[in-house]
């Protein structure tokens, strides 16, 4: 039974694949109205997430699949002490397919153990977000036509953002990757990602305190929130949050072809004023993770079939 | 200083110095009733120092804690005085429920039936990673 749990769970092959499903969702989209009709999608959110949540219900209801959803971990049987695996077998039952988000790091990885049906990672703690990154690639894909030789900067919190992770993992696959890495000191990219991503696979990297500095240079700039919920106490969170606020003075020097990108939700750190922009693109990607999300439960549901 | 040779047991030989305590911990060897000598800086001609634990009786010992801790350790099974079996010991790929995840984020902290798995990740580093939440294994 195949699960997406980490973004390596796929392969280039069969990213590309979603890449081409997605695109021919979006050219027609009448073609796949009754997709998994009969179908039915359990979302298991024991962690607060409207967007994401609502991202997978909706790609379910336009794929003509229903939607059965738990929306908090207090309202479930998990505040009573049932076990991840306990609930996974429980909602194989009901459920052909389940996307599960939990505060937990590695929750959905036992679900996928124990379940019957796939399981999708819907975000884990601050580890993986592999539909995050599905529809960062589609977003790049569609934005640039391609995933090689390109410089990317990520801003923000590269310590923490597990979107960011994921998506150097996803892009340290393709040939003529630059990664620029802007941070403050206190969030720079953990060194195990350096280390055994980037480096392990010959990516050449900077890293910068100044989002001004490497601007000119970039295709991609991919913000980061700096999330509250990451930190363990506050004064850290109110001290780092404002670090890193992109206007469009900031983008005076950048190329007319970037793309700006941000898994959002944001707080303040893309100026409002930066939305008009054509190199804006955060509001795309929200829309191109509802797309990446119907390639990914029709792929999963149509190899659950086949056994 | 001597210890006896043992008749039948077990015997951990080639521990790296100064390991030998945390095999014995990690073996639960403090729970046997049978005689247990831990050697601490035995003089070794290929290691200068060495670690020895000799178990009096017929046990099955660990080979994953054994790898994990000092891998190129050796175990020797000894029966009727005689050495019957030696085995030189190898990073195991897995170690089930030898050590824990220290992620205070980890779901095998939350749910204490879960089976504490590690893989490794990096042989020649020795970097063993929780298979939920990929938290590296601290330093033996």
């Amino acid at each position: 039974m195949k699960s997406v749990i980490d973004i390596l769970d796929l392969s280039v092959e069969e990213i590309e694949e979603l890449i081409h499903t997605a695109c021919d969702i979006i050219a027609r989209p009448e073609a796949y109205q009754e997709a998994c009709r009969h179908k039915k999608l359990a979302t298991l959110f024991f962690e607060p997430s409207t967007r994401t949540r609502l991202s997978f219900e909706a790609a379910m209801y336009e794929l003509g699949g229903n939607v059965l959803s738990v929306s908090s971990g207090s309202s479930s049987s998990a505040a009573k002490g049932e076990s991840v695996a306990d609930t996974a077998k429980t909602v194989s039952c009901y459920a052909d397919i389940i996307a599960m988000r939990h505060p937990n790091e590695g929750a959905p990885y036992v679900a996928s153990l124990n379940a019957s049906v796939p399981v999708i990672n819907a975000g884990d703690g601050g580890h993986n977000h592999p539909t995050q990154t599905l529809a960062d690639l589609l977003t790049i894909y569609r934005e640039k036509g391609r995933f090689d030789h390109l410089t990317v900067g990520f801003c923000g919190d590269l310590k923490f953002g597990r979107t960011v992770h994921s998506l150097i993992n996803a892009l340290s696959r393709y040939e003529g990757i630059e990664i620029v890495l802007i941070s403050p000191e206190e969030l720079k990219l953990p060194s195990y990602v350096k280390k055994d991503v980037l480096e392990r696979n010959g990516i050449p990297y900077r890293q910068t305190t100044s989002l001004l500095e490497p601007m000119p240079d970039l295709d991609i700039l991919y913000m980061t929130r700096v999330q509250k919920e990451r930190f363990f106490n506050e004064e850290d969170y109110l001290r780092l949050k404002d670090s890193y606020i992109l206007d469009l003075k900031k983008l005076e020097t950048a190329r007319e072809d970037l793309s700006i990108m941000h898994p959002l939700p944001r707080v303040n750190e893309i100026s409002v004023a930066v939305d008009a922009d054509p190199r804006a693109c955060y509001f795309k990607q929200v829309l191109n993770g509802k797309y990446m999300r119907m390639a990914l439960i029709l792929k999963l549901l149509k190899e659950a079939e086949q056994g | 200083m001597n210890i006896d040779s043992i008749q039948n047991g077990v015997v951990i030989d080639h521990i790296t110095a100064g390991r030998g305590m945390r095999i014995y911990t990690l073996l639960g060897l403090d729970e046997l009733d049978c005689s247990v000598a831990l050697i601490k800086n035995a003089i070794s001609n290929k290691m200068g120092k060495k670690d020895i634990i000799k178990i009096d009786a017929d046990i099955p010992v660990s080979f994953d804690v054994i790898g994990y801790v000092d891998p190129g350790a050796t175990v020797n099974f000894i029966k009727d005085g005689h050495l019957v079996q030696k085995r030189r010991i190898e990073m195991p790929e897995r170690l089930v429920n030898v050590i824990r995840c220290k992620n205070p984020r980890c779901i095998s902290m939350v749910e204490q039936e879960l089976d504490q798995v590690f893989r490794l990740t990096d042989r020649e580093q020795n970097i063993y990673r929780c298979i939920y939440c990929e938290t590296k294994a601290s330093a033996v």
